[in-house]
């Protein structure tokens, strides 16, 4: 049975008197990759830190559907709702940059679940990015803005997620490594069953992995498309990102 | 396990070596000194916990160490507790004021959560200048014991005690260092959101090293009615403490216990050194100096240049 996996209903959230998000109402299906399209200034982030406890929500709900058991996220601590199982790969990436590789991955893993399984998940970051296997012991303050990636979404997948927020994977990357990031979390997504929401600038990438995606624009979700041909059809996104 | 048990005996052979060596001096105010150095080496380690492992900077070092020095007071005057018990007493409390304390302000980030320390040594110092059982504003006399069943001298057990007390924050915040609690304040010096993002419980271990901090700076002070047999709020609450160790841990470097203990012994030997030979006025002139020199010259203090030099040679 399909059923949904996080559920936003009519949130509304912003900084001091500033109202960034109005009434957004989003849900990401079991097993999918949801992508949340929309340009620089209109929410994205903002409600990444909102699912996730990082910005307090003045109304509405988040609510997460995770080994069968329906948790209301709303008004949680952050480590709580970490805790549960909801995990964010922040923009910016925000490493630790004077801890080395595996003290960055290791600080991911601070689930009670996650903390059993230390070496294992170590073995499944150093196997999906073996890069990373190869500089263990470097700072990460002294690597490339795809290697330091790597590491974050290493460090998220340390807690062995059931959700995964992505906020923009693939901002300060070569176009290369922009194309291997979103793959990677393709790959990632199929092999661990993962549910994925993921905010992306970057519309050409993410529509190649992503089941649907919603466009945010002013803080509300102005379309949803279910398949990449009505959302490369859809006036928004052409004026947005097409430049048609 | 093995590397741990050698760390810990060489804390033990250091600290009886040093017992030895200035029982051959055999003279009080060698005991004196060396008292005032352990007791600035303690508080360095204990501030280092909070200020070099989480990056949060307590500018209320004096508040939790006077908390210990007038639970003594308190202690001695109400039930003539042993020092011993006191010191234990001392740590308990302190520790459940930083607990209160960093409970109240370490959702302050930054500069404000330093204000906010800083405002505790004067809330506490007004309250025990009115409070009259504990000496008011004119101070309270202890008396010392004439001598000490274990060592004759109670200079002697003063100058143990404190040794002790200092081996054990060693120990105590080299195991942090190594602990999953240590990683986890790195993470939060590092970037605290991120930390939050990652999973990391970041308000209760704040508070974790917030606690610890504190009870080793009420330890600290513990013994103080005993040292100076006479104590005032002024004297006991004086942020000389306060800046003293803040100087001696950036001198000496925050990445690690290292550090603090090598500033305080240098700082406060060179202080020492300076009130009998030049004034006792000349103390903070000599840290305020080498303060800026250092800030200036090696902001990453003693081990930052250690370090520096250390990673050249690699490199050649």
């Amino acid at each position: 049975m399909a059923y949904d996996a996080l559920v936003v209903r009519d949130l509304d959230a912003g900084y001091g008197a500033v109202r960034v998000l109005h009434g957004v109402s989003l849900r990401v299906p079991e097993g999918q990759i949801v992508a949340l399209l929309g340009t620089n200034g209109n929410g994205k982030s903002t409600l990444m830190k909102a699912i996730l406890g990082l910005v307090k929500p003045t109304r509405g709900t988040v609510r997460a559907r995770l080994d069968g058991r329906e948790v209301d996220l709303t008004g949680r601590a952050t480590e709580e709702i970490v805790d549960l199982g909801v995990v964010l790969v922040p923009e910016g990436r925000r490493l630790f940059r004077d801890l080395t590789v595996e003290e960055n991955l290791v600080l991911g893993a601070w689930r009670a679940c996650a903390r059993r399984e230390i070496s294992g998940n170590l073995r499944l970051c150093f196997e999906t990015f073996p890069r990373l296997g190869e500089r263990r012991r470097q700072r990460v303050g002294s690597m490339s803005g795809g290697e330091q990636q790597m590491v974050a979404i290493g460090r998220a997948l340390m807690s062995m997620p059931r959700i995964l927020l992505v906020d923009e994977p693939s901002v300060g990357l070569a176009p290369i490594m922009v194309k291997q990031t979103i793959e990677t979390i393709g790959a990632l997504k199929a092999k661990l069953g993962l549910t994925v929401l993921m905010a992306e600038q970057n519309f050409t990438q993410a529509i190649r992995i992503a089941d649907r995606g919603s466009v945010l624009v002013h803080g509300s979700i102005a379309f949803e498309g279910e398949t990449a041909e009505s959302l490369g059809d859809n006036h928004l996104v052409r004026q947005f990102y097409l430049g048609t | 396990m093995s590397r741990l048990l050698r760390f810990h005996l060489g804390l033990a052979a250091t600290g009886i070596v040093l017992i030895f060596a200035l029982r051959l001096i055999g003279n009080d105010y060698a005991w004196y000194t060396g008292y005032v150095i352990l007791q600035y080496v303690l508080l360095s380690v204990a501030w280092n916990v909070l200020a070099g492992y989480a990056g949060y900077v307590n500018f209320g070092t004096a508040a939790f160490f006077a908390t210990g020095a007038y639970t003594t007071i308190l202690l001695t005057k109400s039930l003539n507790l042993d020092l011993v018990l006191c010191v234990l007493a001392a740590g308990l409390i302190s520790g459940g004021l930083g607990l209160a304390v960093g409970w109240l302000t370490l959702r302050l980030r930054g500069v404000y959560f330093s204000i906010a320390t800083l405002s505790l040594a004067v809330v506490l110092q007004t309250l025990v200048v009115n409070w009259s059982y504990a000496g008011g504003s004119s101070g309270a006399y202890t008396m010392r014991p004439q001598g000490n069943n274990l060592f004759g001298n109670y200079s002697e057990f003063l100058f143990v005690l404190m040794l002790v007390l200092a081996l054990g924050a060693i120990a105590a915040a080299a195991w942090i260092e190594r602990s999953r609690l240590g990683m986890g304040l790195a993470a939060i010096r590092d970037d605290e959101r991120a930390a939050a993002a990652a999973g990391v419980p970041t308000l209760r271990l704040k508070l974790i090293a917030t606690a610890i901090s504190g009870a080793m700076m009420g330890m600290a002070g513990a013994p103080l009615p005993y040292y100076a047999s006479y104590l005032n709020p002024e004297a006991a609450f004086s942020l000389t403490y306060t800046i003293n160790t803040m100087a001696m841990t950036l001198i000496g470097g925050t990445q690690s216990w290292v550090g603090p203990v090598i500033g305080a012994v240098l700082l406060s030997a060179l202080q020492q050194g300076a009130t009998v030979t030049i004034s006792s006025a000349g103390n903070l002139l000599i840290v305020g100096g080498v303060l800026i020199l250092f800030v200036m010259l090696a902001p990453k203090g003693i081990l930052g240049l250690v370090q520096a030099s250390r990673g050249k040679g690699g490199a050649a």
